[in-house]
């Protein structure tokens, strides 16, 4: 039988990498779709009307989006290479710590990224706490999902790429290799993965993004309180 | 083997109201702890040391945080009884993405009672939107989950003993709205399950003015 798996996404898109790479894990063969966020296609608004948003994983015809459903989705219909693990109570725990990394750290990471002064260093202890239970959930293993990467790492591992063109942007360390010295590892070891290395964004593009959204962030926050 | 399940939960809560319904979904005895979410207890925050809220499920000594996740926990530890998300991935990937979706009703339903003016207009109104586009999903289904209740019926219908609270505050009536929802709510409440999880809506609305005045919103 004929799969057809498309992936929409856009060339920057960090919750559109998760599911490149899970994709990839699996050797699943899929067709890219890349979408101009700033002009969506009416495709991406017939397949995703309720966020407008990518990743979308459109499967024979039948669109998912979030990705973390996706990555559930994926998981359950391409068996061989499971992504999460098998006991409901370590599932429950990847599903947590899924969600604590995007509910809490990444926002607490954008905040010490866009962020100055006083605002700033509070932002960053917030950081650090949320960061320290991702450092004391990884004791003892090499990766999340313990010998090899899994669902967890999957969600987490765009903070390996954009911690540290943040940290190059603001010239301020976030994850310190001397006060996070497992995650630093697990961000090391992430990055260089097969699969993973070979996907990542340009970095010289990424850069001027990045650099742009902190423009943006700046300008809109200073109007803001110049117009009290 | 004895099961022992604990429910570290807050009465009104609507989110622990979710882990009751399923437990209850599976005829599961547990013990249930109110919790006093001003003076933490040393259980919940051994726990829960990262949010330190509830509901948390202790099964068999090992914690369990989040709502969804714990109901989601429960549907596979107890399959084999009232399963709640269906067999069918692009099913469960479609009640999946609409339980997450109810988050967005949760936060915006916590500003419709927690602000005023405009703040609180402009909650109003995207709270109704949220409504509108569940109502949708619903369609002419008895359940969310289609014949029988599942998943998304248990993500949603604990909002429903808010209604009364959100349209107090809001000004606005969920029945003249989404007529279909309120009789989707009914029906469910014809379950055990739900009406004996469920809290009454007028102490949830003396719950909100009690939660109002604490936060000095009046």
């Amino acid at each position: 039988m004929g799969e057809e798996v498309k992936l929409f996404r856009s060339w920057s898109s960090p919750f559109a990498l998760r599911i490149v790479w899970a994709l990839k894990i699996k050797g699943i063969e899929y067709e890219t779709v890349f979408e101009d966020l700033s002009n969506k296609s009416p495709l991406l608004l017939q397949y995703n009307p309720v966020h407008k948003k990518v990743p979308i994983l459109v499967h024979n015809g039948r669109p998912i989006a979030e990705s973390f459903v996706i990555l559930e989705y994926i998981d359950e219909t391409w068996k061989q290479v499971p992504l999460l693990p098998e006991d409901p109570y370590e599932r429950a725990k990847a599903r947590f710590w899924a969600k604590f990394g995007d509910d809490k750290v990444l926002t607490s990471v954008w905040n010490v990224f866009i962020k100055q002064g006083k605002e700033q260093e509070e932002a960053l202890v917030a950081a650090m706490e949320n960061l320290k239970f991702l450092e004391e959930e990884i004791k003892g293993k090499k990766f999340f999902g313990g010998e090899r990467i899994g669902y967890v790492d999957l969600v987490l591992g765009l903070l390996a790429n954009l911690i540290s063109i943040c940290e190059e942007i603001i010239g301020l360390k976030i994850v310190d290799e001397e006060k996070l010295p497992l995650l630093y590892s697990w961000m090391q070891d992430f990055a260089e993965a097969p699969i993973i290395r070979d996907n990542w964004p340009p970095r010289d593009k990424m850069i001027v993004k990045f650099q742009a959204l902190l423009d943006a962030a700046i300008a809109s926050s200073s109007s803001s309180s110049s117009s009290k | 083997m004895a099961e022992e399940i604990i429910l570290l939960d807050l009465w009104a809560s609507m989110l622990g109201m979710r882990v009751r319904v399923a437990l209850a979904e599976k005829g599961l005895k547990y013990e249930y702890r109110e919790q006093d979410l001003r003076d933490k207890s040393p259980l919940l925050l051994e726990m829960n040391p990262v949010h330190k809220k509830i509901p948390v499920l202790i099964h068999n000594g090992k914690p369990i945080c989040e709502s969804l996740i714990i109901v989601q926990y429960i549907d596979e530890v107890w399959y084999n009884k009232s399963p709640l998300l269906p067999s069918d991935p692009y099913k469960r990937a479609q009640a999946r993405f609409w339980a997450d979706y109810t988050d967005k009703l949760y936060e915006l339903g916590r500003q419709l009672w927690l602000t005023k003016g405009e703040e609180q207009e402009t909650a109003k109104k995207g709270f109704m939107e949220c409504l509108k586009l569940l109502e949708g999903e619903l369609g002419d289904k008895p359940y969310f989950g289609g014949e029988n209740f599942g998943f998304l019926d248990v993500a949603l219908v604990t909002f429903s003993c808010w209604f009364f609270a959100y349209e107090s505050f809001g000004n606005f009536s969920v029945e003249a709205e989404c007529p279909k929802l309120v009789a989707w709510s009914k029906r469910c409440m014809e379950k055990d399950s739900v009406s004996s999880s469920l809290e009454d809506p007028l102490k949830i609305h003396g719950f909100v003015i009690m939660m109002r005045k604490e936060l000095g919103v009046e």
